[in-house]
């Protein structure tokens, strides 16, 4: 069970408290009609899937509903540092 | 007195039985030393071959004690009758052995072992493969572990959520010391042990410690942890799970040592606990010895033997033959010779045995014969004879004459086993260790570390030194203490000991596969010759040769065998320990009480219920209730004598003819405000609000990024910058997460703001031909005619005195108004409402007419006629897509994707059974050709399927591929049953298709 610390709240609260939101710092595209069907596909479908450093959402959802990123070892489940939507993580693993 | 209770140990008798047979212990007895003190050396039978066996081990580590605890709603099964405490009255079962484990009928099988080998099951009984289902009921009976109650559990439970500085598992002596350094640092200490008192291995030794034997220097350590507010003490208390972040679960047993069950007390408490730094001090297993027979009652672990005299004062035997690989387990040669009886000889596998051990045993006069294995053991129900014999100094063969010991206890010894359960759920991988022959843990994924025997430390003075360091080292690491783990040395007296042998099979005088069986897994049966047959067989991964021969796949988790197996199966590979590696300890250490893990969350606490306003109401017209989400919806409202049918049938016509009532409450609401409210609603919505005026409302669809369907409702403007939106009842959670999602992630220079307002509004839904004359008798400031609040419309106004949002919207297809009140005035309103509606019998309806209603006029239910593979053009709703939106919403770029373009994707529709009467059941599957041979094609399925009173007819709708294109057409529903339903394709509209009912 996590123990995750939500930048928005300053405090570390449990996981029951937070949905998991998915992956990170993905780019939707300004102009999806501009796209043909395997880069939409793409968009839409491919996530990189990291063993290690991963970057994610998530979402205090009993808590002060907002969402927030982690950076996560997906091996270890070690959060590395949580950090507000908008802003970069300061922890960047090797591409796996 | 018992046979075997030794006559210095003595203290208040306890009545209880064991199969039915009265027996006598003392208290402070576990049913196992019970057992033993009143020679009762067969306890149940072996699992696959239903061999007789006895008590073989002293805590979480048996194999064989294996026990039904009581009977009727309390009776607890697979309990370990060395974990069990002795209470006045406790009644206990083994749970194998049919008809009785002293006569069993499967026991013939069990002389026919060799024809079972690994994976028996699988390549005897599974051809042909339609009798499995008859085979496995068969062998079920037969093998199966204890029965389960069949009645509600009479205790009660709770959950406690703890935080800590220093969690201590463990209260032997590294863990003690470990806990008595980090509570002077004044951290919060749990320390937590799954024994009845606090003392582990010492509650059984003579050793002494600062001058005090043993016991006495736990109790003085016990008492002064007890004066530390600090230190939260829990005995009976099992950590029996290391999750992430250090989370920890503990099992405290509360009351089960008094009795089965505790009426009046919570029998079970789980601890969940947050740890900042655990201190891991879980001790060691001892390892026993692979030989032949060496699963006949009266072969023990060594130091169990040991700890029957010491601690419990029961000689589980006469005469004992002490076989052994280490110097450490001449203790129980000491130990027997002070009972008085006779110790027969110490079995040495090593050449020339000399460490203090040894030469105190030689002083006593005991014979101990080096170089030697006990390479069988003989007896049926209770060991009668050792045959011992000389092996080769790699403990690979028997290298001379074999000899017989009378004797009926063997006690042997292996060496030792750290207990690294926890520390492998932490997710660290164990060590081989060549000097102490054991997995030491890995290195630590979490705050933990550990100290004592579970790390490899087997001696006192090492376990305590240790113990200190690591509780001090916690603390520190917790913030408390001021960085020293260097601590006055506790005075124990040493002994020099010499390296054990590492044996992990004792040759036979024939092969292994020859041999008569030399059991590695008690439990499960499996021996070593199995383990080598798997090999044969092409496994290789110590994975899956321990799913295919069932290795440690018992309750016991393999605590025993485990070490023995992985070692046999690195030999048979040619490769080493290290290199074959061990499998994956994961939680539960022991086995759980599911009631421990549900706590008080159960029956009306097992999950919030919701209730409206008007629920009292609905409760005392006699209303059944179906749960939508955490909600409790009136699903019909039967008068006198109606069946539900009669009673759906009343409120659908009703509402078509006259006027009904439906509670509306549990739609979701979600205010939204702020400049760009316009904006953003119109870029979660398939369609556009950029230009819905004050006053108006919208149906909207919202899709996922996908295309996909994903909720849908009415959104209306309540004024400049301010929408309310209605969302299904159970979307409403997932609504408000998806709009926070966007406006946070994607667009946050969006200024809007949104609230959940479901729980502060009650909406009575009044719809049918009079509706509006039932609105206009308690509602004056509305003209209500439709001309000034035509349909898709909302006014503010005054409804029985309360001042109301009058919605003219319509899932019916009549005339309709939902009429929203703040929530503590809805049943004023309601029952307003049915007063004003008396004239025109206004008839409360609930979901299932609702749902009738609904599906008469086509309308679908999100979740029910779609499944998140649906868009807006499948479900014919193509008028709900913006096309000229400047803005792109969510999900259209996905709307023209080639699957999207697909002319057999499966489309909405209607079907009408031929014969009128025939309701098709809801999921059913749609075929063309109702002659298919199996597995027919099937081309779509039944999403909804009611009988309407006002058609006069069954009618249902369905997803069919191609289906718009195929209006008119017979299609087949075969059903599970072996009959087929016949249907019409027909408009999924089937009730006023012109919708002029709700312009009125």
């Amino acid at each position: 069970m996590l123990l995750i610390h939500c930048p928005h709240c300053l405090e570390y609260r449990d996981e029951e408290e937070f949905s998991y939101g998915g992956e990170a710092h993905i780019v939707r595209p300004l102009e999806p009609e501009a796209l043909n069907d395997q880069e939409w596909g793409d968009y839409l479908f491919f996530r990189t899937n990291s063993r290690g450093v991963h970057h994610e959402m998530w979402y205090h959802a009993v808590g002060c509903r907002r969402y927030f990123n982690a950076t996560r070892n997906t091996v270890t489940y070690e959060i590395l540092e949580t950090y507000k939507t908008g802003t970069q993580p300061t922890i960047v693993g090797a591409k796996q | 007195m018992s046979a075997n209770r030794l006559p210095t140990h003595t203290g208040a008798t306890i009545d209880f039985t064991f199969n039915g047979r009265a027996l006598k212990g003392i208290a402070g007895d576990t049913l196992a030393s019970a057992l033993l003190a009143n020679g009762v050396d067969v306890v149940g039978r072996s699992f696959k071959y239903a061999r007789p066996r006895g008590i073989f081990g002293h805590g979480a580590e048996e194999p064989n004690g294996i026990i039904q605890l009581g009977s009727g709603a309390g009776t607890v099964p697979n309990l370990k009758a060395t974990q069990v405490e002795l209470y006045q009255g406790l009644e206990a079962f083994s749970v194998n052995g049919w008809p009785s484990v002293d006569v069993d009928i499967m026991g013939i099988i069990g002389a026919f072992g060799r024809l079972m080998p690994p994976g028996f099951y699988y390549k005897t009984f599974m051809y042909p493969k339609k009798l499995w289902m008859t085979y496995e009921h068969f062998i079920r009976k037969a093998a199966g572990l204890g029965a389960t109650p069949v009645k509600d559990d009479p205790d009660s439970y709770d959950r406690l959520n703890q935080h800590c500085d220093v969690l201590v598992v463990g209260a032997g002596p590294a863990g003690l010391v470990a806990a008595r350094e980090a509570a002077r640092t004044g951290a919060r200490v749990i320390i937590a042990d799954e024994q009845s008192e606090f003392g582990g291995s010492l509650l059984a030794s003579k050793q002494s410690i600062d001058g005090l034997i043993a016991r006495d220097w736990v109790a003085s350590l016990v008492a002064e942890l007890g004066a530390y507010s600090n230190v939260q003490m829990l005995p009976r208390s099992t950590v029996f799970g290391y999750y992430d972040h250090n989370f920890l679960t503990i099992l405290e047993r509360r009351t089960d040592h008094l009795g089965l069950t505790s009426a009046h007390q919570v029998r079970q408490r789980m601890h969940r606990v947050r740890a900042a730094q655990v201190v891991l001090a879980t001790g060691a297993f001892e390892r026993p010895l692979v030989f032949a027979h060496n699963d006949i009652p009266g072969v023990m672990l060594a130091s169990s033997v040991s700890t029957y005299v010491n601690r419990y004062g029961v000689a589980p035997g006469n005469k004992l033959v002490l076989f052994t690989t280490n110097d450490n387990a001449y203790q129980t040669a000491l130990d027997w010779h002070q009972t008085g009886r006779d110790v027969v000889a110490v079995i040495d596998t090593r050449r020339d045995p000399c460490g203090d051990m040894v030469v105190a045993v030689k002083a006593l006069g005991i014979d101990v014969i080096a170089g030697h294995g006990v390479i069988e053991a003989q007896g049926n129900k209770r060991v009668k004879r050792a045959l011992i014999a000389p092996i080769n100094e790699a403990g690979t063969e028997v290298i001379g004459a074999v000899r017989v010991l009378d004797c009926d206890l063997i006690a042997c010894s292996g060496g030792w086993s750290p207990a690294i359960h926890l520390s492998s759920h932490t997710g660290a991988k164990p060590v081989w260790d060549e000097n102490i022959v054991g997995f030491r843990p890995g290195e630590s994924k979490q705050q933990e570390r550990s100290a004592g025997a579970c790390r490899g430390t087997f001696d006192l003075a090492g376990c305590l030194a240790e113990g200190a360091t690591a509780g001090a080292d916690a603390a520190n690491c917790s913030g408390h203490g001021e960085g020293s783990t260097q601590f006055p040395m506790c005075a124990v007296e040493a002994f020099e000991e010499q390296p054990q042998q590492a044996l992990f099979l004792v040759p036979h005088s024939k092969s292994t596969s020859r041999a008569p069986s030399q059991f590695v897994d008690f439990q499960l049966d499996v021996s070593a010759s199995a383990i080598e047959l798997a090999v044969r067989e092409g496994f290789e991964s110590v994975e899956h040769v321990k799913r295919y021969t069932a290795l440690g796949f018992g309750t016991d988790q393999g605590k025993l065998g485990n070490i023995n197996g992985m070692a046999i199966l690195a030999n048979a590979l040619n490769q080493s320990i290290a290199e074959t590696g061990t499998t994956i300890f994961r939680p539960s250490y022991t086995p759980t009480t599911f009631g421990a893990i549900a706590g008080r969350d159960v029956n009306n606490l097992f999950d919030p219920e919701r209730y409206t306003a008007m629920h009292r109401w609905h409760m005392e017209q006699g209303a059944e209730f179906e749960n939508v989400g955490q909600w409790k919806r009136p699903w019909y409202f039967p008068h006198q004598g109606e069946s539900m049918q009669d009673a759906v049938d009343r409120e659908g016509l009703a509402v078509r003819n006259s006027v009904g009532i439906l509670d509306a409450t549990t739609l979701g609401k979600i205010d939204i405000q702020g400049p760009d409210a316009a904006e953003f609603i119109s870029r979660i919505y398939s369609n556009s609000y950029l230009k819905l005026a004050p006053g108006k409302c919208r149906y909207g669809v919202m899709l996922k990024e996908d295309g996909m369907i994903f909720d849908d409702g009415v959104c209306a403007c309540l004024g400049d910058n301010h929408y309310l939106m209605f969302t299904t009842t159970g979307g409403a959670a997932g609504v408000l997460a998806w709009l926070e999602l966007w406006q946070q992630t994607e667009w946050p220079e969006l200024q809007v703001y949104f609230t959940s307002v479901t729980d502060h509004w009650t909406t009575a839904t009044v719809t049918g031909p009079n509706a509006r004359k039932v609105i206009a008798k308690v509602c004056s400031d509305i003209d209500l005619s439709n001309e000034a609040f035509p349909f898709m419309d909302w006014r503010d106004g005054t409804v029985a005195g309360i001042k109301a949002r009058v919605f003219r919207i319509s899932f019916t297809g009549e005339l309709c108004y939902e009429v929203n009140v703040p929530a503590h005035y809805g049943r004023h309103v309601w029952e307003a409402l049915i007063a004003a509606g008396e004239e025109f019998d206004i008839t409360p309806y609930g979901t299932e007419t609702m749902h009738i209603l609904r599906a008469e006029k086509g309308f679908i239910i999100v979740g029910q006629d779609t499944d998140g593979s649906m868009t807006p053009a499948d479900m014919n709703m193509d008028w709900v897509v913006g096309k000229k939106k400047t803005f792109s919403f969510i999900g259209k770029r996905s709307l023209r994707r080639s699957d999207m373009l697909r002319e057999n994707r499966k489309q909405l529709v209607g079907l009408k059974t031929l014969e009128a009467k025939t309701v098709l059941p809801e999921g059913a599957q749609v075929v063309f050709d109702a002659k298919q041979a199996i597995p027919m094609s099937m081309q779509g399925h039944v999403t909804s399927s009611y009988y309407s009173a006002n058609l006069g007819h069954a009618i249902a709708l369905a997803v069919v591929k191609g289906g718009h294109s195929r209006l008119g057409q017979i299609v087949h529903c075969p059903l599970a049953d072996g009959h087929t339903i016949a249907a019409e394709i027909v408009s999924s509209v089937f009730y006023d298709p012109k919708g002029e009912r709700h312009h009125v």
